[in-house]
């Protein structure tokens, strides 16, 4: 029977299976339907999951170079190509239709997913750098032949495993990135995308197989929340994007390389909290706004080092709360957008219910809030344009960093600014995806390089979000999926 | 207390005469089966003390009030938290005394479970169940292997009793379904694999040293045995599988690709209320929708609206399931299970309303996120 909604079938290595459940995705905007999605159950994937060490056998017939080569093509198609939306589906879309579905099931404004594409787009056609960055200049010839000669020495490396699972997120398209890889490593992927962002993860491998990568080395399960153990379990070595308290049983395996909250910071050094701060106003604003604040790479804590006399973050945090305020919520197809929108507005509604309820706690204060009624407008967190929800950026200055809101992160611009004795800031921050220490003082940048909590340092005043994708974070994907192992030949 | 006035018949909305008269005959049934276990449960020489004490709380006479189905509503709904813990004999009927009883349990992983009582209705039930399998695939007096949950539960027990009754011996493999849910809660997810080939391995090496045709398990058990050995070509013939996760998906990924050639037969069971069959299969039709319905009169679905228990969804539509139990040995009116599905006509062999794509109940609290990726 005909169906005029687009459908998104499971992929069994590459195959497209169409399951009895399908998911409706919706249009934030309207509600109106814009997809169907089937459904795969536990029991197919880890069927599935049988049959690895022939997906990794294809993969393994064919060289490194040529798989970048296919990954260059797929990069170029993903950015302009008019793809299938799954193999042999009639549907084809553009990018242009790619970012209206993203859009009208993510919520996220057309500019910034435009913007997300175009970072996919350059790893993809630049994988080169990132693979020389994963593997440190490792001659991926290698790979190829399981063993090869570089600067005199003999090098092998050891596969882990025969696949690679990965549970993705719905927040932002750029993670996808972190994944891609994995393919010219010669490692199958095994992927259940996002319940409402699959448009990114399909369109990448639809790109992948119009480019002549083989079928078999992609898999794409969607459904329900069931298939994370199976996936988990069953791929010798996986990634697995979600909030604290769905990743956290899986911390630690070592199998699992788990995407948590970043809880990135800002740092800043004595000399620069006490009175230099105004200059880097606009980079810290735009460390918690870029994006629309809803990668793990946003700044969600402000930290100034004090002397104990001084306190300046309420200062900063003010001057960051004016700045923000431009940061208004508008349609989704405004070209100046910024923010995005939630697909459940209860869901909006219950985020900030929660800030305000830490906000009992006495000694912190919602700057943000109290910026915009200075400048007349109204004081409410929560916003409504284009038919769509939004929370407001929110800028929070704590006292004391061991007020809650100081270990909060949502899924919107939300930072909160504190001030920390010099002596202990280190030991207190905590878990830092990325940490941007801006000071002068070298004592001070000493201790930053020895702190245990930064996984990504920048030194100097570089804006959070900047990464360099060939200086891997949160765990490096190479390392995740191969060993070096001592080997001798005998001569 | 007059009659209550809705009357959820679904004889008006049935098309074919045949199904039509076997449906007014099962509801004539249903309500002279209501009439006689309300008498037994009510009345002070064979009536449970649970229930004869809390007859003084009603403002009706279920001796004279209670003259079909529909009048259980009087009852308004059981609470299954009234089942744990004890005394457990308040349960017993004195009409039952000196009878064995068994205790079985629900429940349990963190608190006091749910005990209920039985003396032999789980052999009543399954003896029914038994009669509705095929002696192609089910072969009379072939083995059988159960490996689902052992312990406190009627399971263990019932599918032995069912493989007697068919004139075959049961092998069984020890599961304790509290410690798997235990784990999975604790998200200890090695050792969830660890148990499960434990359980699997044993389930092995039984099917490699015997002669089993039947098999008993659960979806996710079926699913790692068959990810071990292919079950038809060790001689599996029939296969019975209970578990609300199974769905239509399930039910076609067991028939194409787990057990293909094997007889599939869902069955959706619990401690409360007896053993649901599922409509058959028909490969020609090709529709993998699970069907079940309840074992009339001794228990009943109603698929009601969520907002309101006491009214019935049309068919098709989604309700919450409500189920009654009416054996002697146990009265369970209107209990509101955790699950929903969709009302389902009655059919020729089970002229009776039946729930069709049984979940877990959908209303969940609103998950607020915190931390993003």
């Amino acid at each position: 029977m005909p169906n005029a909604l687009p459908q998104l079938p499971v992929l069994r290595l590459g195959k497209p299976y169409f399951s009895l459940e399908r998911r409706t995705l919706t249009d934030v905007r309207t509600g109106a339907p814009v997809a169907e999605m089937s459904q795969a159950i536990p029991g197919l994937v880890s069927r599935d999951l049988g049959r690895a060490a022939e997906r990794r056998r294809i993969l393994d017939a064919i060289p490194v170079a040529q798989l970048i080569e296919i990954c260059h093509r797929a990069g170029e198609l993903f950015g302009t190509g008019e793809l299938p939306l799954f193999p042999g589906s009639d549907v084809r879309f553009g990018p242009d239709d790619y970012l209206q579905h993203l859009t009208a099931t993510t919520g996220m404004p057309l500019a910034l997913g435009r913007a997300n594409l175009d970072k996919i787009v350059h790893v993809m056609t630049g994988i080169e750098g990132v693979l020389d960055g994963l593997t440190r200049g490792l001659d991926l010839s290698v790979l190829d032949g399981g063993w090869g000669e570089q600067h005199g020495r003999k090098l092998s490396y050891q596969r882990l495993t025969d696949d690679l699972g990965a549970i993705l997120p719905n927040n932002s398209p750029g993670v996808h990135n972190l994944w891609i890889p994995a393919f010219p490593l010669k490692v199958p992927l095994v992927l259940r995308p996002g319940s409402s962002e699959p448009w990114s993860p399909y369109r990448i491998v639809s790109a992948f197989l119009e480019a002549g990568a083989p079928p078999e080395a992609f898999s794409l399960y969607p459904g329900a929340h069931s298939l994370v153990p199976p996936i988990l379990v069953g791929t010798g070595r996986s990634m697995f994007f979600g909030d604290a308290s769905t990743v956290a049983g899986w911390r630690g395996t070592g199998k699992v390389q788990v995407h948590g909250p970043g809880w990135s910071k800002v740092i800043l050094g004595p000399d620069v909290a006490s009175d230099n701060w105004r200059q880097h106003v606009p980079m810290l604003a735009d460390s918690v706004a870029r994006n629309g604040g809803r990668s793990c790479i946003n700044c969600s804590g402000v930290w100034a080092a004090s002397d104990g006399q001084t306190a300046s973050a309420r200062a900063i945090g003010e001057a960051m709360a004016r700045e923000l305020l431009s940061l208004e919520a508008r349609a989704l197809d405004h070209p100046e957008a910024g923010l995005a929108a939630f697909p459940d507005p209860e869901v909006a509604r219950a985020i900030s219910d929660l800030v305000d309820s830490h906000l009992a706690t006495p000694g912190a204060v919602d700057l943000s809030m109290e910026a915009r009624i200075a400048a007349g407008k109204s004081p409410s967190r929560v916003a409504e344009a284009g038919g769509c929800t939004f929370l407001l950026p929110t800028v929070i200055h704590a006292e004391d960093p061991d007020h809650p809101l100081v270990a909060c992160e949502f899924i919107f611009p939300f930072v909160t600014v504190v001030d920390c004795p010099t002596e202990v800031l280190f030991e207190q921050i905590g878990e830092t995806l990325i940490g941007s220490v801006v000071s002068d003082d070298e004592e001070f940048l000493r201790r930053a390089l020895d702190c245990r909590h930064i996984d990504r340092l920048n030194l100097g005043a570089m804006a959070t979000y900047r990464i360099s994708w060939d200086q891997p974070h949160e765990g490096n994907l190479f390392d995740h999926l191969y060993q070096q192992r001592a080997f001798q030949l005998a001569s | 207390m007059p009659m209550t006035e809705t009357q959820s018949t679904p004889a008006a909305t049935l098309q074919d005469p045949e199904l039509q008269r076997r449906a007014d005959a099962a509801r004539e049934q249903l309500d002279a089966h209501v009439r006689q276990i309300v008498a037994w449960h009510f009345h002070p020489d064979t009536g449970c003390p649970f229930w004869l004490e809390k007859s003084q709380e009603f403002d009706f006479d279920p001796l004279q009030d209670i003259r079909g189905f529909d009048d259980l509503k009087l009852f308004g709904h059981f609470q299954d938290e009234w089942l744990r813990g004890g005394p457990v004999r308040r349960w017993l009927p004195k009409g039952l005394e000196g009878e064995p009883v068994y205790v079985f349990e629900t429940g349990g992983t963190t608190g006091i479970p749910k005990s209920r009582i039985n003396c032999h209705d789980f052999e009543v039930d399954y003896e029914q169940f038994a009669d509705t399998l095929d002696d192609q695939t089910f072969p009379r007096g072939s083995d059988w292997l159960m490996l689902g949950p052992t312990g406190p539960r009627r399971l263990r027990l019932a599918i032995e009793h069912l493989a007697q009754y068919r004139g075959g011996i049961s092998f069984h493999v020890d599961l304790d379904p509290r410690w798997v849910t235990g784990l999975v809660k604790a998200q200890r997810w090695d050792e969830l694999e660890a148990y499960k080939e434990h359980v699997t391995g044993q389930a092995l090496k039984i099917l490699r040293a015997h002669e089993i045709r039947c098999i008993f398990t659960t979806p996710k058990l079926l699913e790692h045995l068959a990810s071990k050995i292919d079950l038809v070509k060790y001689g599996i013939s029939g296969i019975f599988c209970g578990g609300t996760e199974m769905n239509a998906d399930f039910h076609r990924f067991a028939r194409e690709e787990l057990v293909p050639g094997a007889d599939f037969r869902p069955v959706y069971g619990n401690t409360l209320m007896g053993l649901a069959r599922a409509k058959p299969f028909d490969p020609a039709e090709g529709d993998y929708t699970i069907s079940y319905y309840a074992p009339a009169p001794r228990a009943m679905f109603e698929i009601v609206d969520p907002d309101d228990l006491d009214q019935t969804v049309g068919y098709g539509e989604t309700g919450r399931v409500l189920l009654t139990t009416l054996t002697r040995e146990f009265f369970m009116p209107r209990f509101a299970e955790r699950d929903e599905g969709e009302r389902a006509l009655p059919t020729l062999d089970t002229p009776w309303d039946g729930v069709s794509n049984l979940r877990l109940f959908s209303r969940f609290a609103k998950k607020v996120a915190v931390g993003v990726y």
